[in-house]
């Protein structure tokens, strides 16, 4: 069901990413982009169809619901990461931020740190203030990059190292477990049979391609990317823009540690968002957008997460063990760039 | 290409010099020649991967695959170990050689961007390592020579009685600091002294040079420029695999799990030593002054937790890495803008 909403946004979201700057004759473009995204979604279909064929009960609910918890907080990440792609730079933080959020929120929402008196009150301040404060070390990146203009890897890396180590000194690198059932519905909740995770994970596909393509914002994201002086002429405040994106990634990354510690029932500074700056720059690429900014596309983004995890899922549920997946999601990982190169010549 | 210390180059030497007064002079035993070879014994394995990724970075690339390819290639020799030091030294490179190999490929062949192709490689070598070692680490063996790759002194056997001795001065220290140079300690040594002499004193170094300028106008200038960022990955992979040699001799076992995060380290590494991220300019000796800085933070903090007055835990360390890093890319920022290009 989800599904089929994800493919609409992705047929609809096709033609609002022209090129910035407007540099390759439209018609071609749009072609090839066309095709780009066909050729993933058509991917997807094989490994539904190669799934329903080979692997026992995959068409079921739960086959569903457990590929989509599986991608939830990567794709979260991941819009956020195409953005800063769709610039041109890359964030190497989001793990870590998720660790930072994650690390902060119990305090909150039990009470522990400090009391708002009622129960929704401190939830409240449990999923606003972490995410707040993720949104601020995206601004440090943002500002980083923007007004010393240090290469957003390097700027991002700073807090990479930085950040997970402030978890694990704000936490002193212990396990916080906890029992909040009304905070944890954010992962755990279920919405017409479809855990509330999901859901969160569609608002912000829907609302990062709908920015995309119709906010101004979303415009003057891809300029910058596609060629950053020619923006800085054309007017487009390339700073703040920049500034922005980083701020969202941060956003996104602190959403996303919430959702993990709430599945997990317990926060765990030196393991929240481990290694995912790699899977959501994975699931970018896969997803068709261009690793040197200008063209992005979110919906791509959530069908690249969808293919790797269901290669993953079909390797596993048909008895390949998990290291070899890994190797099998090299391989997919380049051919997927590979294939989009082709298109593009 | 007159000037090979840029300014940050320097910066770096003079606060790693700093830092070791500091050291020196708040603590005691910090410059005993205990500690000294304990640092440089473990941090030669980061300085072997940091040098790799100085040339991976002089060309404008990125290898983020080197943790990943330690950890397997740690799991091929701790395999090999029983047969001796040899077959476990060669497999162990073997296997980085291997991994370098595909990266290049990736890169020059299928013209993928190196953060992709790296970050494909690294999955595939992690996959392999944990394939071959069944998600275990894997017993070295002690009976052939192999552990002294990681745990031995090479000129240990020509030490003289003396050096040992209670009144033998500070002539003795100096020897003694010579005589028990821990092996990986001299393995990553002459690795930067051929680094070293390759970057400066061979055509292939310049290539490495022009190529990270700008690879357009050096492929039009006639240079080999697939095979030189072929060849530079093949170095990263061949060092990061050395680096897993040594990681299995020094820690009796071959570690599948191990190397995560080493990327992002010797990046910080190369980037604390001053050798830009976009290529076209950086030294191999100041890339050893950033590993050994960033790799003293934590000594220090032991230190420091030593003294009684504080007690920070060792999640700090990464706080103060993160911290280091942003004053020395803000300084570089600086530095960028105000001398001129």
């Amino acid at each position: 069901m989800s599904l089929d909403s994800s493919t609409t946004v992705a047929t609809g979201g096709t033609a609002g990413l022209r090129p910035p700057g407007g540099a390759p004759p439209a018609t071609g473009f749009r072609i090839g982009l066309a095709a780009r995204r066909l050729g993933a979604l058509i991917a997807l279909a094989v490994l539904i169809l190669l799934n329903l064929a080979i692997t026992p009960h995959f068409a079921t609910m739960q086959t569903l619901s457990v590929n989509l918890t599986q991608i939830c907080t990567i794709v979260i990440v991941g819009v956020g990461m195409t953005l800063v792609i769709a610039t041109g730079g890359i964030d190497l933080s989001v793990g870590s931020l998720m660790a930072i959020s994650g690390a902060l929120a119990p305090g909150f929402f039990t009470g522990a740190l400090f009391h708002g008196g009622n129960l929704y009150v401190n939830i409240g301040f449990g999923i606003v203030i972490p995410v707040m404060v993720a949104g601020l070390f995206g601004l440090f990146n943002g500002w980083l990059v923007s007004s010393f203009r240090i290469q957003p890897i390097i700027a991002t890396l700073i807090l990479f190292i930085a950040g997970r180590g402030i978890a694990q000194v704000w936490t002193n690198g212990d396990l916080q477990v906890f029992k909040a059932p009304e905070f944890q519905a954010i992962a755990l909740g279920h919405v017409l049979g479809v855990p509330f995770q999901v859901w969160i994970m569609l608002v912000f596909v829907i609302a990062a391609a709908w920015m995309l393509r119709k906010t101004v914002f979303g415009r003057q994201l891809l300029a910058v990317g596609g060629n950053e002086p020619a923006a800085r002429l054309a007017g487009v405040p390339v700073k703040r823009v920049k500034r922005l994106v980083y701020v969202i990634s941060g956003l996104c990354s602190g959403v996303a540690g919430l959702i993990v510690i709430a599945m997990n029932s317990a926060a765990d500074a030196n393991l929240i968002g481990m290694g995912v700056e790699l899977d959501a720059i994975a699931a970018v690429a896969v997803g068709g957008t261009l690793l040197s900014g200008g063209r992005a596309t979110v919906v791509g983004t959530l069908i690249g997460a969808l293919i790797i995890q269901l290669v993953r899922y079909t390797l596993l549920a048909n008895g390949v063990p998990d290291a070899a997946a890994l190797i099998a999601k090299a391989a997919l990982i380049v051919l997927a760039v590979w294939l989009q190169r082709q298109e593009r010549a | 290409m007159k000037h090979r210390w840029s300014g940050a180059g320097i910066g770096v030497v003079i606060a790693l010099a700093l830092l070791i007064a500091f050291g020196g002079i708040r603590y005691d035993g910090f410059l005993g020649s205990y500690n000294i070879l304990t640092v440089l014994r473990y941090n030669s394995m980061f300085a072997l991967v940091g040098l790799g990724m100085c040339f991976v970075i002089m060309t404008g690339g990125i290898d983020l695959s080197v943790g990943s390819v330690a950890a397997m290639a740690s799991v091929v020799s701790a395999y090999l170990s029983p047969y001796g030091l040899l077959p476990g030294l060669l497999g162990g490179v073997g296997a980085g050689l291997v991994a370098g190999t595909l990266s290049g490929l990736i890169i020059t062949k299928l013209k993928i961007l190196p953060f992709i192709a790296t970050l494909a490689v690294m999955l595939a070598a992690s996959g392999t390592g944990l394939l071959l070692a069944n998600n275990q680490s894997v017993a070295v063996s002690y009976d052939s020579a192999f552990t002294t790759l990681g745990q031995g002194n090479l000129l240990a056997a020509f030490k003289p009685e003396w050096i040992d001795g209670d009144n033998a001065g500070w002539m003795g220290t100096a020897l003694g600091l010579f005589f028990n140079f821990p092996t990986p300690a001299w393995i990553a040594l002459v690795a930067y002294i051929v680094g070293s002499v390759v970057l400066n004193a061979r055509p292939f170094g310049r290539h490495v040079l022009a190529v990270g300028g700008g690879e357009e106008a050096s492929r039009l200038m006639g240079l080999p420029t697939d095979r030189t960022v072929f060849a530079v990955y093949l170095i990263s992979g061949g060092l990061a695999g050395l680096a897993g040699v040594i990681l299995a001799a020094q820690f009796g076992a071959g570690q599948p799990i191990e190397g995560i995060g080493w990327e992002l380290f010797a990046i910080a590494s190369v980037v604390v030593g001053g050798t830009l991220l976009t290529g076209g300019k950086g030294s191999v000796f100041t890339t050893l002054a950033g590993v050994l800085l960033l790799g003293l933070i934590f000594t220090i903090l032991n230190f420091e937790n030593g003294m009684g007055w504080i007690s920070l835990s060792a999640y700090w360390q990464s706080v103060v890495r993160g911290a280091f890093l942003l004053v020395v890319v803000i300084l570089q920022s600086r530095l960028a803008r105000t001398a001129p290009a």
